[in-house]
């Protein structure tokens, strides 16, 4: 079973519905034994990261993921997740949960597209991954596949954990993680199928962690 | 590099799809859910569903299709018709749209654009303008005013102004409509889209007028937009949403065509 971390931060009944399309078992929780009995966790995050961290700290919810990452719960954050698993976010200058090094930067302003035309942020709409570095969670997946993206601020991370990057007015990281942990800039749960195709992906990698164990 | 989007249209009233002409001789052509889905397979970008009926007892016929569209389709969808209150626009978001897009309300009240903006994010407020072509004079400099409840009274305001206006109000996309061009089939208005994309830095979706793909790339291409909204060109069969995006890459537009 996925939990779907709930701290009322706005995507959680999507990620839910696109995983119930695919017949993934899934709750969407808020409960710390629920996180810590799940096969995997997804981290969904739509928002500001300063309201979100306050409101995973009053859950006690940034201790039990720190907590299940350590344990080895496969992990993966979408959006504001994957932004706010870095160590801290030029958004609200918020010190975040630092499981990842690295930092949220936002885009810089008068950023230009490839055919010279503006890059207004948030870069908001379908734009394609160069793939940097085979991960099991990009598994199946047309190179040419768009995904939906949502966002002004992106992840800068260790270059080591990059494994996609997408260009819009500049190169930024759009996946990154390794083994158990992974988070994506763009919301596969909208991505049409290569989002749902992600999605499965993850679940098929919790699967065998769990089985591992 | 951005792809540019293709959004169908989906006007709904007492929950069954509608299309109509100039706003008016509306017809019904099939359920909304099934049209959604269909769209999505055929790769639409987005799309976007108007309630036309909005009354009060039409509304919870309306947000049952919306959950209904939410659990079959997984690309982001947008929502309007009627809306006038943040209560009403949580409504829809809570029942899975991304974005809900407002129009005579936030006309009447433009706070409305900025309190949507600061409770849900600009990503989630879209502004619909309807507008119609008028002789261009001191209050109306571009030529195109905005028109509201379904085109039968005028504001006043002028088009591009507005929208410079919704921008700053804290809209995070502009759905340009012409009801001189809605439903004719012979073009978006260019003019328009042109002089709004030119005016602010938010993305503009062409509405009113596709009757063929070359109208969606000129939407793009000569008009500046973001996406281009489409109604009858693929309600009735015409084209496939795969051909108009093909025709678009065969011009030079980027596009998604990968599903």
């Amino acid at each position: 079973m996925l939990a779907i971390l709930d701290y009322k931060a706005g995507n959680q009944t999507s990620v839910r519905r696109a995983l119930e399309h695919l017949s993934i078992p899934c709750a969407v929780t808020a409960d710390i034994e629920v996180m810590d009995a799940a096969s995997g966790i997804v981290f969904p995050g739509v928002g500001a990261a300063g309201q979100a961290m306050t409101a995973l700290a009053q859950a006690g919810l940034d201790k039990a993921l720190l907590r299940a990452v350590s344990k080895g719960i496969p992990l993966l954050g979408i959006c504001l997740g994957c932004q706010i698993l870095l160590e801290e976010s030029e958004e609200n200058n918020t010190k975040t949960l630092g499981v990842v090094p690295g930092a949220c930067r936002r885009f810089e302003n008068k950023l230009l597209q490839e055919d010279g035309s503006p890059a207004p942020v948030p870069h908001t709409g379908w734009n394609s991954l160069r793939v940097r570095v085979e991960s099991p969670l990009l598994a199946g997946l047309d190179p040419a596949a768009e995904f939906y993206f949502v966002h002004s601020y992106y992840p800068d991370t260790d270059p080591a954990l990059v494994i996609a990057t997408t260009v819009y007015g500049r190169e930024f990281c759009s996946v990154y993680g390794r083994d158990g942990l992974w988070a994506v800039q763009f919301h596969p749960e909208k991505s049409g199928k290569p989002g749902l195709v992600l999605l499965h992906n993850f679940y098929n990698c919790c699967l065998e962690a769990s089985h591992a164990q | 590099m951005l792809s540019k989007r293709v959004i169908p249209c989906l006007d709904v009233r007492n929950g069954r799809l509608t299309k109509g002409i100039k706003f008016v001789g509306n017809e019904d052509i099939g359920d909304p859910v099934e049209s959604a889905r269909r769209y999505y397979e055929d790769g639409a970008d987005e799309i976007v569903f108007y309630d036309i009926t909005a009354s009060a007892e039409a509304r919870g016929i309306f947000l049952d299709v919306v959950e209904r569209v939410a659990e079959q389709i997984f690309i982001p969808f947008s929502v309007g018709g009627g809306i006038s209150t943040v209560a009403q626009m949580r409504e829809v978001l809570l029942a899975g749209a991304e974005k809900v897009s407002v129009n005579s309300a936030a006309v009447k009240n433009p706070r409305l654009i900025s309190d949507g903006a600061e409770a849900f994010g600009s990503q989630a407020i879209v502004v619909g303008m309807d507008t119609l072509a008028v002789t261009a004079d001191k209050n109306i400099p571009s030529g195109y005013e905005i028109v509201v409840h379904g085109g039968r009274k005028h504001t006043g305001l002028d088009a591009v102004v507005w929208a410079g206006q919704c921008q700053e109000l804290g809209a995070g996309e502009l759905c340009v409509n012409s009801i001189d061009a809605d439903g004719t089939r012979d073009g978006y208005e260019l003019i328009l889209i042109k002089a709004v994309s030119q005016a602010v830095s938010i993305p503009v979706i062409a509405s009113g007028g596709a009757g063929d793909p070359v109208h969606m790339y000129e939407a793009v291409s000569k008009g500046g937009a973001s996406a281009a909204l489409i109604a009858s060109i693929v309600h009735y069969g015409r084209y496939s949403i795969r051909d108009c995006k093909k025709y678009m890459a065969s011009q030079g537009a980027k596009v998604r065509l990968t599903w």
